[in-house]
């Protein structure tokens, strides 16, 4: 399938003598977005790390556009096309804005993410461009991070935990950029804590339990029900409280 | 961790914890043993051995406190010399005092002691490497001070006053049963001490500070007592080393070598556990005794063999051994499940400290 | 007017501290570790200026454009095989193999070259010096040294904030993970940096050996002086690091001229004291601190 550019399977990953991920599989499609939807410890942000490369894996394959990359250092992932923009934004404090875009983009491959496109896209950049980074507000920081790792022009773009300590109508502005992500073809790996944002913007959803695969399907097809007993396990919800139960 | 509970067998949950994988009669009547032909060596081998011994006593010493310091609570110090000297000079200025040397013992452990106190608090401050090289400052400055005191011998060295008048052979066997006594004391102590709630507390600051400040243990206080116990016990590790020497010649005790050869040697045999420095002062010794004649470069080869074991073996000569065979002769941790199943929950300590998103396993 | 002088000498011996401590500087900025064998490596440099360059032909006091390049390649070396093993493991291992090495070369000089103390020889200019007044002197290599500091770290800061390596090196000491993600390859940047703190640190080792006799143990009394000069200037600045240097030159002078006996200790003092009542350094921004 030419358009699968991300093909994970059978991972299995430990944290110490932790099963973290165990014998997942998925794909990301040129253009899609795919949530991973789990709560905490359910393994979701080791498996990023993993694909990213930053963690090593116990068994299992990462491919990307059919070549087999578990074996390759982390910034070899990212010259071939993978982006994460980790949990906690992780910009560097030290340096200005446009430093951190400089940084993103000194191994970019050419594409249509340039550091005046991203300025394009949030409008405030340019004229805060000299300042540090520390500087910034969690919401402005999400930006930039997305920003630096767009610039390498990836072609799977990973985002872990966007909405993590940041107010709803911040995460709203940042979540309406991923269709425009989306739109330039880059295909999309999310995961969220929050159900509701995740679900929003996928093309399909993966739930993750204690590190197994618990439920996966379209938006469409999954009901709220179903995706909550996926994401807590069978025995946290009683089908009296569920009106979609009743007929 | 989620490995300890059997989930698919709640009946099966009681795991047994244990000290020690191996009866402690065995350690016990071993080290009696010991200690008995220990005591009678002067006595039964030559007066070369012995001297050789009574230096192996004193690197044994400092070793085990500088391990105390290092291995169990993480307290990395090049700057313990300047107890070495510190209670040396100490043993000279009670001597001069008119106090019987093998008196100033204990006293120059209270001497180093007290001064240590003090200065835990200045050195508390850093962390790591500045914290090890503040020692350093700490014992250069020491070592300063000292020297230029004319009363304590100034620039030419004094000796030591006030020593029993004996015959040669048995002034020399005093003082190789002093020595002696300070080392099978401060490891006996050690062992015990780690054996006791404060090795608990250590054991839980080593592997995870946060928690262990949060639930009320109280950190500093720890560790501050640690620190004052090596002070003690190198201080008396320099009272036996001026006791030996009979002559103190300025900035000898005070000298970095010694703590080279504290690091080099609990690096070696293995940092974190009681017999390892123990090991590694027998390889030192027998490495110097076989090249002697070389001048420096037993130093060397021994610093290339300690720089090898920590890059290739972190937990030393012991630690691996004692991973291997699971055999501990002075066990001071714990042991959980049965002979079979052999969970080990103790992990050296500074694994801990690895950052994560390394690309080797954690374990 | 003596203290005058006492303030000169200090500053011109501020100057080499501070070129002597900026490799330490950057090798803890960029990488967290404190390379306690740094004294030696310019000591060993001093060595190699003395006893090898000579089979090349080339005149001691310009042996520092071999040696520092050459440093700069070995440091590159070392950093990438045994410095980024130790880091590997942990920090601890790292301060026990680094203060092993510095053991192993010191004992190896003396095993070579044996305890004498030596000179780098610059010919007529030792003996120059300038006396504006009669208890004024400042001398001319001492003012070389001086100068050659600043200007190696000025050019150092003006390639870290304008340089694209610089850059990267800047990004790699505040998160080498998120340089990672970012497509660097961090260990070839710790490289740079440890390649670039040994080129330094040659350059002192050579300028101290012009300035004074050196042995195989001057390289430990150094390191002590530099770790003082970071701690005083404050970690994570290099301006601040030419500061601390001649806040330190100028303490010792003080003590120096006191008594002798009391050069190191006045030193020692000033140190002790910036711990106790300013830990962070004087312009630190980083700490090391708990």
């Amino acid at each position: 399938m030419s358009d699968t550019w991300l093909e994970v399977q059978d991972l299995t990953v430990h944290h110490g003598q932790l099963r973290a991920v165990d014998g997942v599989s998925f794909q990301v499609a040129r253009g899609e977005v795919l949530t991973m939807v789990g709560a905490n410890g359910a393994g979701k942000s080791t498996l990023l790390r993993t694909i990213a490369g930053l963690h090593h894996q116990t068994s299992g394959t990462i491919s990307f556009k059919g070549v087999n990359v578990t074996k390759l250092a982390p910034q070899r992932r990212v010259r071939m096309g993978i982006s994460l923009v980790p949990e906690g934004r992780r910009l560097f404090p030290s340096l200005t804005l446009e430093e951190n875009l400089q940084v993103g983009a000194h191994r970019a491959t050419k594409g249509s993410f340039t550091i005046e496109r991203v300025y394009e896209l949030f409008e405030w950049m340019p004229q805060r461009r000299r300042q540090r980074a520390w500087q910034f507000s969690g919401g402005e920081q999400q930006a930039i991070a997305i920003g630096r790792a767009l610039v390498a022009n990836p072609q799977v773009l990973m985002l872990d935990e966007l909405s993590l300590g940041l107010a709803p109508i911040v995460v709203e502005r940042i979540y309406a950029l991923i269709p425009e992500i989306v739109a330039q073809g880059v295909g999309i790996l999310l995961v969220e804590q929050d159900v509701t944002l995740g679900v929003g913007v996928a093309n399909r959803v993966h739930c993750l339990l204690e590190g197994k695969t618990s439920l996966v399907g379209t938006p469409g097809e999954l009901s709220a029900l179903q995706i909550e007993r996926a994401y807590f396990g069978a025995e946290m919800s009683s089908p009296s409280h569920h009106h979609e139960d009743h007929p | 961790m989620s490995v300890l509970t059997n989930a698919s067998n709640p009946g099966e949950g009681l795991l047994r914890v244990r000290r020690s994988t191996h009866s402690p009669v065995y350690t016990l009547v071993g080290s009696l043993v010991l200690v008995v032909l220990l005591t009678v060596a002067p006595w039964i081998v030559p007066a070369e051995w012995s001297a050789v011994l009574q230096n192996f006593f004193i690197l044994v010493t400092m070793a085990t406190m500088w391990n105390l310091l290092a291995g169990y609570a993480g307290m990395i110090s090049i700057g313990q010399q300047a107890f070495v000297g510190l209670g040396a000079y100490a043993t000279l200025f009670f001597a001069l005092k008119g106090v019987n040397p093998f008196y100033t013992i204990p006293l120059a452990a209270i001497t180093c002691l007290v001064i240590a106190y003090p200065v835990t608090f200045l050195l508390f401050r850093l962390r790591g490497g500045y914290f090890a090289v503040a020692t350093w400052v700490v014992a250069s400055t020491a070592g300063i001070i000292i020297v230029n005191q004319a009363y304590l011998g100034g620039g030419t060295g004094k000796l030591l006053p006030g020593m029993p008048n004996l015959a040669p052979r048995s002034l020399q066997h005093l003082i190789y049963l002093a020595t002696w006594a300070v080392a099978l004391a401060v490891v006996t102590a050690t062992y015990f001490l780690l054996r006791s709630r404060l090795g608990l507390v250590l054991a839980s600051i080593r592997d995870n500070e946060v928690s262990a400040r949060s639930s009320g243990t109280k950190v500093t206080s720890a560790r501050r007592l640690v620190f004052l116990i090596a002070a003690a016990g190198t201080g008396a590790a320099g009272a036996v080393l001026a006791l030996s020497q009979t002559y103190l010649q300025t900035g000898n005790e005070f000298n970095l070598q010694w703590a080279a050869e504290m690091l080099f040697v609990s690096m070696i045999g293995g940092l974190g556990t009681i017999e390892g420095p123990i090991l590694g002062c027998i390889i030192f010794f027998a490495l110097q005794q076989s090249l002697a004649q070389q001048g420096a470069w037993y130093l060397i080869i021994f610093g290339t063999i300690a720089v090898a074991v920590a890059i290739w073996q972190p937990r030393g000569l012991w630690g691996a051994f004692r991973d291997r065979f699971h055999v501990e002769l002075l066990p001071v941790g714990h042991w959980v499940g049965d002979r079979k199943s052999e969970m080990k929950v103790r992990r050296p300590w500074f694994a801990r400290l690895v950052p994560r998103g390394r690309k080797k396993p954690l374990t | 007017m003596i203290w005058l002088n006492v303030v000169i000498q200090g500053v011109l011996v501020g100057g080499f501290y501070a070129l002597f401590a900026c490799g330490l500087s950057l090798m803890f900025g960029v990488m967290r570790v404190i390379n306690l064998a740094h004294g030696d490596m310019a000591v060993v440099a001093a060595y190699v200026a003395v006893f090898l360059t000579p089979h090349a032909h080339i005149p001691e006091v310009w042996a520092f454009l071999v040696v520092a390049p050459l440093f700069g390649l070995v440091g590159y070396v070392v950093q990438r095989t045994l410095i980024q093993k130790s880091i590997d493991r942990d920090p601890f291992t790292t301060l026990l193999v680094t203060f092993g090495l510095s053991v192993i070369i010191e004992n190896l000089l003396l095993e070579i070259y044996s305890s004498n103390g030596q000179i780098v020889n610059v010919g007529e200019l030792i003996t120059k010096s300038w006396h504006p007044q009669t208890i004024i002197y400042i001398s001319y290599v001492s003012l070389a040294v001086l100068a050659a500091a600043v200007v190696v770290l000025a050019l150092l800061q003006l390639f870290l904030s304008k340089s694209g390596t610089g850059r990267l090196i800047r990004a790699v000491a505040d998160d080498h993970e998120a340089a990672q993600l970012s497509g660097t390859n961090y260990q070839h940047i710790f490289g740079i940096a440890a390649a670039i703190a040994f080129a330094t640190v040659a350059l002192a080792g050579i300028s101290y050996g012009m300035m004074t006799e050196f042995a195989p143990t001057s390289g430990g009394v150094n390191l002590l002086f530099a770790f003082e000069t970071v701690v005083i200037g404050g970690i994570g600045s290099l301006w601040g690091t030419l500061v601390g240097g001649i806040a330190l030159g100028v303490a010792q002078q003080f003590g120096a001229h006191i008594n002798p006996e009391y050069q190191v200790l006045a030193g020692n003092i000033l140190f002790l004291v910036v711990l106790a009542v300013r830990p962070q350094g004087l312009f630190g921004k980083k700490t090391a601190l708990s």
